[in-house]
C-alpha cells in the first residue's frame, strides 16, 4: 500500500523532528487544507455559514479545552464561562470603538486573568475538587454576566457593530469564513507544535503524575497555572470570534453550562490530548443531534406517527450524554484513537504484528 | 432589621437545607465507598420523582404505593448503573469516572423530560399547601415535612452504618484491599452504596417534587448537594446535616436580605460561593479526613 513504511531511515535530525514524518500524512494534510480553503467556492453559502463556521469555531474552543484536559490532565467544567468572558469583553471594547484585533487580544487576556484566578484557587486541590471548583466558577460567572452592567440583564442581547479585521470588513460570508479558518488554523498549529516544546513536555509530565514531575524539577503548580492561563486565553479569543463572526448578538444564556457540557463532550468524544480529536468531536457533537432529529422525523413520517415535540427538544442532550458514556466505556481516547488505530493498521499492513 | 423576618428566613432555611442534605447524602455514600463523586445525583433525584409520577399517572397507582415502588425501582437502577458503567472504570483515572457520571447526568436530563414531557408535573403527597403559622412566623408546610422526613432518613442511614452490613461498608470505605483480603465482596458493597444513593436521591426528588413540581429543574439540586457534600467533608454523614443547615440558612438569608439590596437573584450562587470558599480555606471540609497520598 502507498501508506506503508518499513524501518526507520532518518538520515538527518530534522527528519525525526518534523511534525508529519510520513509523506502520505503531509499530502493528506495539504489535501484537507485545500478542501477547506476552497470550501466557499463550491459549498452553498447557507451551509458555509450554518455548518462550516460553527464547526471551525467550536473546534477551536475544543482545542483550547483539550490543552487543559488532555494536555495537562486538569478537568474544567466551566469553559463556557471562560468563552463568555472573552465574548463580553471584546464586544464591549468593539462597541467603544476599539479595533477588533486589540479587542480579541484583550478578550483573551481578560479570560486568562479571570480563569487563572479561579485556577489558582482551584489548584490547591485536585481531581474531583477541581471539577467542583470549575463548576462553581461557571455559576459565579453566569451570575455576573447576567447583571445589568455587563450584559444588560438576563434576557438582554448585545449587538455587535460591523467590524473589520486587518482592514477587511467581516460583513461578507467569505471574509467571515476565512477569518474563522485563520484563527482555528493558528490554534491548531500551536497545539501541534506545543508537544515538542519544553512547555508541552512539562504538561505531559504533570498529567502523568504530578508528584513525579515535581521530584524531577518541574514546578507542578506553575505549569498547571500556565495551562489554565493559555487555555483560558484561547477560550477568550474564541469567545470574541464566536461573538463577531457567528452569533453577532450575544446574550448571557449562550454561555451557560450547556456550552461547557457541549465542549466537554466534544473533547471526550473527539479524543483527549489529540489535535485531530476536537475537529472530529466538534463535527459529531454539533451535527449528530441535527442528523438524528431529521432521521427520526423522516422515519416517523414514513411510519405515519408524530415524534413528540419534547422528545425532539431533548434529543441533543440525550445524544451528548450517551455519546460521552459510550465513548468513555468503549473508546476512552475517542474518535482520534479510532482513526489512529486504522492508520497504524494500514502502516504495517499486511504484517500486523510488526511494530510501528 | 426585623427580627421576626430573620427568624422566619432561618427556620425555612433549616428545613430547605435538610432537604438539600438528603440529596447530598447519596454523594457522600458513594464517595465513602468508592472514592468518586457522583455528578449524576441531581439527575437521579429527577429520575426518582419522574418515576413516582409515572407510576401514579400512567398506572393509576395511589401515592402510598407508588413511592415504595419507585424507591425499589431506583435502588436497582442505581445498582445497574454501577454494575454496567462504573465498574468498568475501575483502574482508570478518577477524572474519567467523574466524567462518566456527568455523561449519565446529561443523558438522564435529556431522556426523562424527552419521553414523559417537559411540562411541570404535580406530585401530590397529601400535604396541604396552606402555610403554617407559628406566632408571626410563616412556614411552608411541605418544606417543613420535607425537612423532617429528610432528617429522619439521614439519621436512619447513620443507624444503618452501625448494622452488620453497615460495618462491612465502613470497612470498604476504610481500605478496599484490606477488606478484600478478609473476604468482603467490595464490588457488592459499592453497588449497594449506589443503590442507597439512588434511594436517597429518590426520596429527595419526591419531597422536592411535591414542593415545586416535577420537571428537569430538579436536577439543579446537584450544585447545592455538591456544596453541602464539600462543606461537610465528602465522607462524613454528620457533616452532611450540619453543612445542609449552613447552606440552607445561608441561601434563605441571601434571598431574603441581600436580594432586595442588589436587585438580583443571589439564590443560585450561594452554593457556588460556598464551594469556592471551602476549597480556598478548608479544602477537606468541616469533618472530612485529609487524604495523604504516598509517592
Amino acid at each position: 500500500m502507498f501508506y506503508r513504511r518499513a524501518g526507520i531511515r532518518h538520515t538527518r535530525y530534522q527528519e525525526e523532528r518534523q511534525l508529519f514524518p510520513l509523506t502520505f500524512d503531509r499530502v493528506l494534510i495539504l489535501f484537507v487544507l485545500a478542501i477547506l480553503l476552497s470550501a466557499p467556492f463550491w459549498i452553498d453559502r447557507l451551509y458555509l455559514v450554518g455548518y462550516m463556521v460553527p464547526w471551525l469555531i467550536w473546534s477551536g474552543a475544543a482545542l483550547g479545552l483539550n490543552l487543559l484536559m488532555g494536555g495537562a490532565g486538569q478537568i474544567h467544567l466551566g469553559y463556557g464561562a471562560v468563552i463568555g468572558i472573552g465574548a463580553y469583553t471584546s464586544v464591549h471594547l468593539v462597541r467603544f470603538g476599539v479595533p477588533l484585533e486589540i479587542a480579541m487580544i484583550s478578550g483573551g487576556l481578560m479570560s486568562a486573568a479571570i480563569g487563572s484566578i479561579f485556577g489558582a484557587a482551584a489548584l490547591r486541590v485536585k481531581g474531583i475538587y477541581l471539577a467542583m471548583a470549575t463548576l462553581a466558577m461557571q455559576y459565579i460567572v453566569d451570575f455576573f454576566t447576567q447583571t445589568k452592567i455587563i450584559s444588560g440583564g438576563t434576557l438582554a442581547t448585545l449587538q455587535v457593530p460591523p467590524v473589520s479585521f486587518l482592514g477587511i470588513s467581516l460583513k461578507s460570508d467569505l471574509a467571515t469564513y476565512y477569518f474563522v479558518f485563520g484563527v482555528t488554523f493558528l490554534i491548531a498549529l500551536y497545539m501541534l507544535n506545543i508537544r515538542r516544546t519544553s512547555f508541552g513536555r512539562a504538561l505531559a509530565a504533570v498529567r502523568e503524575k504530578d508528584y513525579a514531575a515535581q521530584i524531577l524539577g518541574v514546578s507542578t503548580y506553575r505549569y498547571k497555572l500556565l495551562a489554565f492561563w493559555v487555555s483560558s486565553f484561547i477560550g477568550g479569543v474564541i469567545g470574541s470570534v464566536l461573538a463577531v463572526a457567528y452569533l453577532r448578538a450575544i446574550s448571557p444564556d449562550q454561555f451557560h453550562l450547556e456550552l461547557s457540557v457541549q465542549l466537554l463532550a466534544m473533547v471526550i468524544v473527539g479524543g483527549l490530548g489529540s489535535v485531530l480529536g476536537p475537529f472530529l468531536g466538534a463535527a459529531l457533537i454539533l451535527f449528530a443531534p441535527i442528523v438524528l432529529n431529521n432521521t427520526l422525523g423522516w422515519a416517523a413520517s414514513a411510519v405515519g406517527t408524530e415524534i413528540p415535540i419534547d422528545l425532539r427538544a431533548h434529543l441533543p442532550l440525550l445524544a451528548y450524554g450517551l455519546l460521552i458514556v459510550v465513548f468513555l466505556l468503549y473508546e476512552p481516547l475517542g474518535l482520534a484513537k479510532i482513526y489512529d488505530n486504522f492508520r497504524k493498521y494500514l502502516l504495517v499492513w499486511p504484517f500486523r504484528h510488526a511494530q510501528k | 432589621m426585623d427580627i421576626m423576618l430573620i427568624a422566619e428566613l432561618v427556620l425555612n432555611g433549616v428545613f430547605v437545607g435538610l432537604m438539600y442534605a438528603l440529596v447530598s447524602l447519596g454523594i457522600v455514600l458513594i464517595y465513602k465507598t468508592s472514592g468518586l463523586v457522583n455528578l449524576a445525583q441531581g439527575a437521579l433525584a429527577m429520575t426518582g420523582a419522574y418515576i413516582t409520577w409515572v407510576i401514579g399517572a400512567y398506572f393509576g397507582v395511589p401515592i402510598w404505593l407508588s413511592i415504595p415502588a419507585a424507591v425499589v425501582l431506583m435502588f436497582f437502577g442505581g445498582v445497574l448503573i454501577e454494575r454496567s458503567a462504573l465498574r468498568r472504570m475501575i483502574g482508570q483515572p478518577v477524572i474519567m469516572a467523574i466524567m462518566l457520571t456527568l455523561g449519565i447526568e446529561i443523558a438522564l436530563r435529556g431522556l426523562l423530560p424527552g419521553v414523559f414531557g417537559a411540562a411541570v408535573k404535580k406530585l401530590d403527597i397529601g400535604v396541604s399547601p396552606a402555610p403554617l403559622f407559628l406566632g408571626d412566623i410563616l412556614i411552608n408546610q411541605s418544606i417543613m415535612i420535607g425537612g423532617v422526613v429528610s432528617l429522619a432518613l439521614i439519621l436512619a442511614s447513620l443507624a444503618f452504618f452501625n448494622s452488620r452490613y453497615g460495618i462491612v461498608m465502613r470497612a470498604v470505605a476504610d481500605d478496599q484491599t484490606a477488606s478484600w483480603s478478609v473476604g468482603i465482596r467490595v464490588e457488592k458493597a459499592i453497588a449497594v452504596a449506589w443503590g442507597l444513593a439512588a434511594v436517597s436521591a429518590t426520596g429527595a426528588g419526591i419531597l422536592w417534587g411535591a414542593t415545586q413540581g416535577v420537571d428537569w429543574s430538579l436536577s439543579l439540586l446537584l450544585i447545592k448537594a455538591l456544596a453541602i457534600a464539600i462543606l461537610g467533608g465528602l465522607d462524613s454523614i454528620p457533616g452532611v446535616i450540619l453543612a445542609g443547615l449552613i447552606v440552607g440558612v445561608a441561601e434563605s438569608l441571601a434571598t431574603g436580605l441581600i436580594d432586595p439590596v442588589v436587585k438580583a437573584s443571589t439564590r443560585d450562587i450561594v452554593a457556588s460561593v460556598i464551594i469556592l470558599a471551602t476549597l480556598l480555606f478548608k479544602p477537606h471540609g468541616l469533618f472530612g479526613h485529609e487524604h495523604i497520598e504516598r509517592v
